[in-house]
């Protein structure tokens, strides 16, 4: 984005504009990226709970009775394939490449749809065996831990699912990128704590 | 100067972002591995997946949340390594502080 091809006027008008136009952007997506240091903090006291609480089975199942490693290496595919499926989206968004941001927009929307549906069949399970959260200390830290992610993914699901609607309608305008590079932002933060949750909850679980 | 956006700020090429994700399926794949086919001793494994954890976060910045310490990246890098120190105390202590305590009362 050069202003040199202008001449020295049409330049500073239109840099001048540009400029407080890329700079509300830019601060718009930094103060978003502390929001999600924020939510770091969240997620650092609800793991911290879970490492408090998860010897406390109340004479009930631990992890390794539970733990199907199998499925949660399929959910993680679908997480970490979704990373770079949006990635792919928000380079088509800069590019101003409306149908291919679309495409890579469905392509993860439906790879996160996936995680959250085994995530869903996953607690559905646990909860009619009779290991909800209510059972033991141990469950509720799980149900907490994990769901409070899950929960963050199905409001990234919905975020995402409005900016479809809004390309559709009004195209990749400034505004809209904008909003994009936010969530783009928030989708790979997701990825970042589930790593954490499948280390911590799932693999030490199950050693 | 006009590069001072979110554009610089949160754009990756194809290229860092395949590159990113090839790492994370070894740094992810690796632990699977080792916890499934229980192919070493308690001990090793414990340490192996929470050091490739480590390192896999630090692909994830790098690759696709794009942090550095370039002039219009450095503040997010910045608040982030400040948000890491708060988390390493509260995860830490609170486990550190737990663990003393249930130990004291045994």
């Amino acid at each position: 984005m050069s202003t040199t091809h202008m001449n020295t006027h049409d330049a500073h008008e239109a840099g001048a504009h540009h400029d407080e136009h890329h700079d509300t952007g830019g601060n718009t997506v930094f103060g978003f990226w502390l929001y999600l240091m924020t939510d770091c903090l969240l997620f650092a006291s609800v793991f911290a709970t879970y490492a408090v609480l998860f010897m406390n089975t109340a004479g009930g199942v631990s992890g390794k009775d539970i733990f199907e490693l199998d499925f949660v290496l399929a959910e993680t595919a679908a997480l970490l394939v979704s990373s770079i499926t949006y990635g792919f989206a928000l380079i088509c968004a800069f590019r101003k490449n409306k149908k291919g941001t679309l495409s890579w927009l469905a392509v993860t929307f439906l790879l996160g749809a996936i995680f959250i549906a085994m995530e869903i069949y996953e607690f559905h399970h646990l909860i009619v065996n009779g290991h909800g959260p209510q059972a033991s200390a141990f469950l509720s830290a799980f149900f907490t831990l994990v769901g409070t992610h899950g929960l963050h993914v199905t409001a990234g699901l919905i975020w995402m699912f409005i900016m479809m609607i809004e390309v559709t309608k009004t195209g990749l305008t400034g505004r809209a990128v904008t909003r994009l590079s936010c969530l783009s932002l928030f989708w790979h933060f997701l990825d970042v704590v589930w790593i954490c949750v499948f280390t911590v909850v799932y693999l030490m679980g199950a050693i | 100067m006009s590069d001072h956006s979110s554009e610089a700020h949160s754009h990756g090429s194809v290229k860092s972002y395949i590159v990113g994700f090839i790492w994370s399926v070894i740094l992810t794949g690796i632990p699977f591995w080792m916890v499934m086919t229980e192919a070493f001793d308690k001990g090793p494994t414990y340490i192996t997946i929470i050091v490739l954890a480590v390192i896999q976060i630090f692909v994830h910045l790098k690759y696709f949340l794009h942090l550095n310490f370039s002039e219009q990246g450095k503040l997010d890098t910045y608040s982030f390594i400040f948000s890491a120190v708060i988390i390493v105390m509260v995860v830490a202590l609170s486990v550190w502080i737990i663990y003393a305590s249930n130990a004291m009362m045994m």
